[in-house]
């Protein structure tokens, strides 16, 4: 299982992006609770192969587990009304069909939501470029001006705290309210800007943007186990499509 | 591009095989010189006058160029215009024409490599390895060939990391060995360097320093290189080539002649040289003795006090311990010490822009004036008139759109009357020569014009303490010499300074007293505080020159 697990470990990032695409597809145009169901069933047993430990599961997807309760609440309760009424109360109407389509939709979110987030934590960001250009072919300069400009959103916070300190120096840290507040953001997208142009200046010194094709350092690669990676999650849409269609529950969306 | 094709052959014998790139290179574009500018000149798009005009230079290959010039003289848009990046027609108009190896240059991509000033903004990608990779992929270099250069060019750096280790990790003098490293994997014919150790601390600017001379030794490669630090470079040159703000040269000469016959005409026209800088300081402003400021320091209460002081910029991480120091009017107080010692925390702390992690740090009634001891708790107003704060990087308190209206950011929160306030913005643009600036978006201006007007935004309010993160980063003689007259006069007229420095002529000039610290508590462990003997190897010494 662990030889699997570094297996996964190294899939290319692309291969994760894409293995998710079919559930997706398959689960986006229906809303009936057994398709969810049976994706998120087969997901959470083959979720060990990935090597992911329980604590760090928890971890990286808290955020879809706080998500997608409260989509379902939301939809509960004013959901489009069908069946016997459970609870009303002003415009809130419990009914049958709320509580049916709530459950669809929490289940639907888990379905896509944490396969994707297991999929896509820690992936590194210049790997993913690697495969966006290499694999995808995506255009170059787009990638890795992206992949650039990715590392300077960390230098954002930092900025903020610069432009905070400079105001209190300069007489300007008593005003508050929204006018300091927009004043401050313009501040911080003009350091942004700077910062942006002086780091064009810097690859542009290095022979980026020119029109000749470049090269890359480091192959990403592209074989057997990104297309077995992208095939499970075929395979998982595949199997819970047709459960739904067998059990008759798949219900096209609006349909 | 056939300059940018390197056959794979020459691997082994690292980057100097590609600095003096096969002469059949020059032979076939006919150059024989590296750098031909012809009655060149540049005019930054927006701007009346031109940063270069009517520049004549010829580089040989192989001749290590000093470029001087007293700030703003256009060095820097030179260096950029070699490495072909200065822009297009909207960024700027071109006169003549600068060649590289008989290309014009912004058609040169990759032949001249290009490191500059700041080591962040040099870091491109996340990884060591990949980030020196960056400049051969662009030339589209073969992949093996690739980690070939790259291996080479860290070797020749003296850079020896895990390819994996994380760019922003590394230290500025390590940041700016990795930028050269970049450059020389792109195996360019010309080396620019950027004031490439202006912001590094003396450690790390001698590291960068000698990084590059073994480059230079093994490769014989062709550098044009503007420093401010002129002592550490001279001996690197083998020509001395100094821009007249003007248009055209002052002096392109031998660096034994610029120091000898040529170096008392260069000073006063503001350039540094070596060993006169004091020389060029004292012929071109009267700065009073040290020490005989009107206000005698010892007799007053102190200012600001500080016992026992840990500073932080964030709760919890401390980065010095156990300050203790008092400061009065008229006097000049020097923080000194190792990169990371905490010394600009410590003057954002003495500055009440942060709160102090924990001991005291009180003010005193005289500077207080019924505002509170604790400086980090004043209104942000109340600030402007008792302690004012020039950043490390000018940059980072940039608020305005043009210099005028940076200068009257204070003043006209304190509300002084208008024509006061005009009165004294136009007094400080003279003092810092921003005049004929004062339209200008302080963002556009040269590194040492940005520093000049950070200081006098500080000063415009007239606070009691002024204190400054590296002042003459960047100055040129006569910039340096101004700054240094102008914080010698609110000295006198009894202002007190704390200056972040690694400047022993701002220090001696001064008369500064000293506070050294040293590495922060994670390195030095324990308690950094020891008393006042100048014992050299003690972990704080806290060398008080003005006091017995």
């Amino acid at each position: 299982m662990s030889a699997i697990a570094a297996r996964v470990a190294a899939v290319n990032p692309v291969a994760r992006l894409l293995a998710s695409v079919p559930l997706v597809l398959g689960l986006v145009f229906t809303i009936d609770p057994v398709s969810a169901g049976v994706a998120l069933a087969l997901e959470l047993l083959l979720m060990p192969l990935t090597g992911i430990g329980w604590r760090r599961f928890w971890r990286v997807t808290r955020i879809v587990w706080i998500v997608a309760p409260l989509g379902a609440v939301t939809i509960l309760l004013y959901g489009q009304a069908s069946g016997a009424v459970l609870f009303s109360w002003a415009v809130v109407h419990v009914t049958e069909g709320s509580v049916l389509l709530a459950i669809a939709s929490l289940l639907r979110v888990l379905a896509i939501a944490l396969p994707a987030v297991v999929l896509f934590a820690g992936v590194d960001p210049t790997d993913l470029a690697d495969g966006l250009g290499q694999v995808l072919r995506l255009p170059q300069r787009f990638v890795i001006g992206a992949l650039a400009g990715l590392r300077m959103l960390a230098l954002l916070h930092d900025d903020w705290r610069a432009i905070t300190l400079a105001r209190r120096a300069r007489g300007l840290g008593d005003h508050r309210g929204p006018g300091a507040l927009v004043r401050q953001c313009f501040g911080l997208l003009v350091l942004a800007l700077r910062r942006g142009g002086l780091l064009a200046t810097a690859m542009e010194a290095r022979g980026f943007g020119g029109d000749t094709p470049r090269t890359w350092a480091r192959p990403s690669r592209f074989g057997r186990a990104e297309v077995a990676l992208i095939g499970v999650g075929a395979l998982v849409a595949a199997v819970a499509v047709t459960a739904a269609v067998v059990t008759g529950s798949w219900r096209f969306i609006g349909g | 591009m056939a300059g940018a094709e390197v056959s794979g052959t020459d691997a082994g014998a690292g980057v100097g095989a590609a600095a003096v790139p096969g002469t059949s290179t020059a032979d076939a574009s006919g150059a024989e010189w590296v750098v031909d500018a012809r009655r060149w000149g540049w005019r930054h798009a927006g701007r009346r006058a031109p940063a270069v005009s009517g520049l004549d230079l010829r580089v040989a290959r192989g001749e290590r160029v000093l470029l001087l010039g007293p700030s703003g003289s256009g060095k820097s848009t030179l260096l950029a215009a070699l490495a072909g990046v200065l822009g297009g027609d909207e960024d700027g108009e071109a006169q003549g024409e600068l060649l590289i190896a008989g290309e014009r240059a912004q058609d040169a991509r990759g032949r001249a490599g290009l490191v500059l000033q700041d080591p962040d903004a040099q870091m491109i990608m996340a990884r060591v390895g990949d980030d020196t990779a960056f400049g051969p992929e662009n030339l589209a270099v073969p992949r093996e060939e690739i980690w070939r250069r790259v291996d080479a060019a860290q070797r020749a750096v003296g850079l020896r990391l895990d390819p994996d280790r994380e760019t922003h990790q590394l230290s500025g003098g390590q940041k700016q060995r990795l930028a050269l490293a970049g450059v020389l994997a792109m195996r360019p014919e010309l080396l620019l360097l950027d004031e490439p150790t202006a912001n590094l601390d003396p450690e790390g600017a001698v590291e960068v320093r000698n990084a590059v001379a073994a480059v230079l030794t093994d490769t014989g490669a062709t550098a044009v290189i503007v420093e401010h630090r002129v002592d550490l470079w001279w001996p690197l040159a083998t020509r001395v080539v100094v821009i007249d703000p003007g248009g055209g040269l002052i002096a392109d000469t031998t660096p034994e002649q610029a120091a000898g016959e040529l170096g008392g005409m260069l000073a006063a026209r503001g350039v540094w040289v070596p060993g006169r800088r004091a020389a060029a300081v004292f012929a071109t402003v009267s700065v009073a003795e040290p020490g005989t400021a009107s206000i005698d320091p010892v007799a007053d209460a102190p200012l600001l006090v500080a016992r026992d002081l840990a500073v932080a910029r964030r709760r919890g991480a401390p980065v010095q311990t156990g300050i203790e120091l008092d400061l009065r009017a008229g006097e000049v107080l020097a923080i000194t010490g190792p990169n990371g010692a905490g010394k600009s925390t410590l003057a954002l702390t003495l500055a009440g822009l942060l709160p102090p992690e924990s001991g005291e740090l009180s003010a005193g009634d005289g500077l207080a004036a019924g505002a509170g001891a604790r400086p980090w708790r004043w209104r942000s107003r109340q600030l402007l008139t008792r302690v004012g704060a020039v950043f490390q990087n000018p940059e980072h308190q940039f608020l305005a759109s043009t210099v005028r209206d940076e200068l009257a950011i204070g003043p006209r929160e304190l509300r002084r009357p208008r024509d006061e306030i005009e009165a004294r913005v136009d007094e400080l643009l003279e003092r810092l020569r921003l005049a004929p600036l004062a339209g200008a978006s302080p963002f556009s201006l040269s590194g040492g014009q940005k520093r000049r007007l950070s200081v006098g935004t500080a000063l415009a309010t007239r606070p009691r303490i002024l204190v400054l993160d590296e002042p003459t980063f960047g100055q040129d003689a006569t910039g340096w010499a101004e700054l240094v007259a102008l914080l010698d006069e609110v000295r006198a007229e009894g202002c007190a300074i704390v200056a972040v420095t690694h400047d022993h002529e701002l220090i001696a000039a001064l008369g500064a007293r000293e506070l050294r610290l040293a590495a922060g508590p994670d390195t030095a462990g324990g308690d950094t505080r020891l008393p006042a003997a100048g014992s050299a190897g003690a972990p704080v010494a806290l060398q008080d020159r003005a006091r017995p």
